[in-house]
């Protein structure tokens, strides 16, 4: 049973997202400490698309018996040898960290002196992780062809492609791969469409040769008009939502799904202090939040951006050499489109004709009956989740201008607070005590309000 | 007592006047299709600045007015804002200047494309899908909407009102009853969970067409069964091109591939020509009459 789930969720690929922090290359320090395991079973795919033709590059974190391990992807075309590579997981691992979503900390100047900025950004991020495989045995006539049978890597892959739900149901069953009954509709309806199915196992002695505990990603590189990824098979026996990131590089603009609204995530606020210890939570619940107003699943938008800069930059950007691994291929054609230079190159030399978005699906079978379409605007604005801490000035003030200032500092905080709590739906009450609690961020003592602020105060100065 | 017959006469003014706008569907549609695009704005953050709809109303009124001061008639501002609102709600760009360009496309074809006094093409669906089809920078997003049902049946119960008094709530009801005995059929066929067609059925793209785009009384077949089939044939054709070629704006290239085939239908199944009503509110009142117009 356990192998069977794992086999579903799979089916698109198996990940986990965490955050973690770390030094921000162009623009500020190192803020806070790493996190891991923030959404649960998460996928993470990297789709590289420009006309007919894609790139997918599948992570996984399985971490279970590698004998376990099984997936069962359908594909739009058979799959060669040629086609498919063994991806390396940092890969995608700095993708996700370009694309995570990010904190931005401003400080205040001095309400009584010259000006002085400090920006630091810290982001949140998915990590990647491997999956596991079993062995196959032999091929049965089931009304099932092995197209293509190969090994890469530490993999052993079989295309199939089928005539009858049952006949598939039953050779992978006598194969060790331990489909639900109620995946037979869906298997049946993918045969119909003309869908192969990419079958993956790991192959024990090449995994022992490779070492190390976590498997690769598999990158497979086809040609066909469908711009989709098959989600279906996934859901089948989930329990409860899954996460799937997205992390789409093309050379038009930003990537949207066609079945689903794409919607933008919450950004741009600016928090409470202690936010920065609390990140990960933070995000976390105002994702769940802000899919709760859509009915608790949806596909968000967190990154959308041209490869060649970032502001703030919770990575660098990808290098010629990593995209070229994830598979684009267009890179060396060149010269550009014209039109679509970047409006900020990069400072080495060739601005790169890359677009990424990173789209964040919740979903569970009952609210995504349909696998998710994508497809490619030429829409390059660009977008991240990005969330402000304002520190305000905590050294000494002395002008008359400082009461003014801290009465302003009050009022954002309160500001603040509310926000967050409209965010998150987090009590302002425990959003206050996280405050007290933090020690950082909280408001002035500020005299007594003078009565004098509100013109009615003038008019019964006496009264208490 | 004068005061009185006064106000009386200011009252029957008053609601002349309102008879009078209540009359057109076409006051109706302006009204609806604005109320969308507040709808996309406000509540789905669609990326439409007011730069843009002003870019494209602007050119789709100017192109009517210098066109219909080029025929000699006299200009409506009603057709071509409708036309310049379809395609704010439908067109997607960065660039202004494609706003504009589809604005004056889509009116342009009106008086430029032309076959025994009708114009071919519904001008927003011709501006929509040459610019896109032309442009990178501009796309048509069928997701925009999602598929919130409430939002569908909203739209449906007052989709329902304008094309009924538009006389082509056939077209709109044929178009979205073929298409979904297509989703329907495709769904057993494939084994599938009706959920998923279900799905499909309600994307506010697809409801939009079908009673704010196809419904257009001046490029649709005159006849109703002539419309009817000509429903069917745009489903069939939108349905190939989103399953087949996998192409998610399948319904709204099938009715621009389709348009050149509506006069082969109007000589199959004559009958007379659709006249959007015309009326004066003066202070006699309001008088209806009809008057045949060159291209709107």
């Amino acid at each position: 049973m356990k192998r069977s789930r794992h086999l579903l969720s799979s089916a698109l690929a198996i990940t986990v997202m965490g955050a973690a922090a770390q030094a921000n290359a162009f623009c500020g320090f190192y803020v806070a400490k790493a996190e891991t395991d923030l959404f649960n079973q998460s996928s993470k795919v990297a789709l590289v698309r420009d006309g007919d033709r894609t790139v997918i590059t599948m992570a996984n974190d399985y971490q279970g018996d590698p004998t376990e391990f099984a997936m069962v992807i359908p594909v739009p075309t058979v799959i060669k040898k040629e086609q498919v590579h063994i991806s390396d997981a940092s890969l995608l691992d700095h993708l996700d960290a370009y694309t995570a979503p990010r904190l931005v900390e401003y400080f205040d100047d001095n309400p009584c002196m010259e000006r002085e900025l400090i920006v630091t950004a810290q982001r949140m991020r998915g990590q990647s992780a491997p999956e596991a495989v079993s062995d196959f045995s032999s091929a049965k006539s089931l009304g099932v062809t092995i197209e293509e049978s190969f090994s890469v890597g530490e993999y052993d892959i079989l295309i199939l492609s089928a005539k009858e739900s049952d006949g598939l149901q039953t050779w992978l069953s006598d194969n060790g791969y331990k489909v639900p009954k109620k995946a037979e509709r869906t298997l049946g309806s993918y045969i119909k469409q003309d869908m192969k199915f990419f079958v993956a196992k790991v192959n024990l002695e090449e995994k022992a040769k490779q070492g190390g505990e976590m498997l690769r990603p598999i990158a497979v590189a086809y040609e066909s008009p469908k711009f989709m990824l098959p989600i279906r098979l996934g859901t089948v026996n989930a329990n409860g939502d899954q996460d799937l990131f997205v992390y789409a590089l093309t050379r038009d603009g930003q990537v949207e799904t066609t079945n689903y609204r794409t919607q933008k995530i919450p950004t741009g606020e600016e928090l409470p202090i202690f936010i920065k210890d609390d990140f990960g939570d933070f995000y976390k619940d105002m994702y769940k939040t802000a899919a709760k107003r859509e009915g608790g699943h949806g596909v968000f938008m967190e990154y959308a951006w041209d490869m060649n800069w970032c502001d703030p930059c919770a990575a660098d950007p990808l290098s010629n050499e990593q995209l070229q691994e994830l598979g684009v291929f267009w890179l060396n054609d060149r010269p550009n489109k014209p039109g679509i230079m970047p409006r900020r190159p990069g400072p080495k030399s060739m601005a790169k004709d890359v677009y990424v978005t990173r789209l964040h699906v919740r979903y569970d079978a009952e609210s995504f009956p349909e696998d998710l379409k994508f497809k490619s605007t030429g829409n390059r604005q660009n977008f991240q989740g990005r969330y402000v801490l304002r520190h305000a000035y905590d050294g000494e003030m002395n002008c008359p201008e400082a009461e003014g200032y801290k009465r302003e500092v009050n009022k954002r905080k309160e500001k603040e607070i509310k926000t967050l709590a409209n965010m998150t739906g987090w009590e302002t009450k425990y959003i206050r005590a996280k405050v007290e609690e933090s020690g950082k961020g909280g408001f002035f003592e500020v005299d007594k309000p003078k009565k004098d602020h509100e013109w009615w105060n003038k008019i019964w100065p006496g009264d208490e | 007592m004068s005061e009185i017959s006064l106000q009386t006469r200011k009252l029957g003014k008053a609601a002349a006047w309102v008879s009078a706008i209540l009359a057109d569907p076409r006051h109706y549609q302006i009204a609806i299709l604005s109320s969308l695009i507040l709808f996309g704005v406000f509540h789905f953050a669609f990326q439409l600045p007011w730069w843009h709809v002003v870019g494209c109303l602007g050119a789709a009124l100017g192109t009517q007015a210098i066109a219909d001061r080029a025929v000699g008639r006299r200009f409506d501002a009603r057709s071509p804002l409708i036309s310049a609102l379809s395609l704010t709600l439908l067109l997607r760009t960065g660039s202004i200047t494609l706003s504009i360009a589809a604005g004056i496309l889509a009116i342009a074809s009106k008086y430029l494309i032309r076959w025994r006094g009708k114009h071919i093409f519904n001008p927003a669906n011709f501006g929509l899908v040459i610019v896109s089809l032309l442009f990178t920078s501009a796309w048509i997003s069928p997701g925009q909407w999602g598929s919130a049902p409430i939002f569908a049946i909203l739209l449906l119960g007052m989709g329902g009102i304008v094309t009924g008094k538009a006389k082509r709530w056939d077209v709109s009801l044929a178009l979205l009853g073929s298409y979904a005995a297509l989703l329907f059929g495709r769904a057993l066929w494939l084994g599938d969970p009706l959920a998923i067609p279900i799905h499909q059925l309600q994307s506010g793209a697809l409801l939009i067409f079908a009673f704010f785009m196809i419904s257009d009384p001046k490029t649709t077949p005159d006849a109703r069964l002539g419309r009817v089939l000509y429903a069917a044939l745009v489903a069939v054709i939108g349905f190939t091109i989103q399953f087949g070629f996998y192409n998610s704006a399948g319904i709204i290239l099938a009715l621009i591939l389709t348009a050149p085939i509506v006069p082969l239908f109007d000589r199959m199944f004559p009958s007379g020509r659709y006249q959007w009503p015309e009326f004066f509110a003066s202070l006699k009142g309001v008088s209806d009459e009809t008057i045949t117009t060159p291209a709107e």
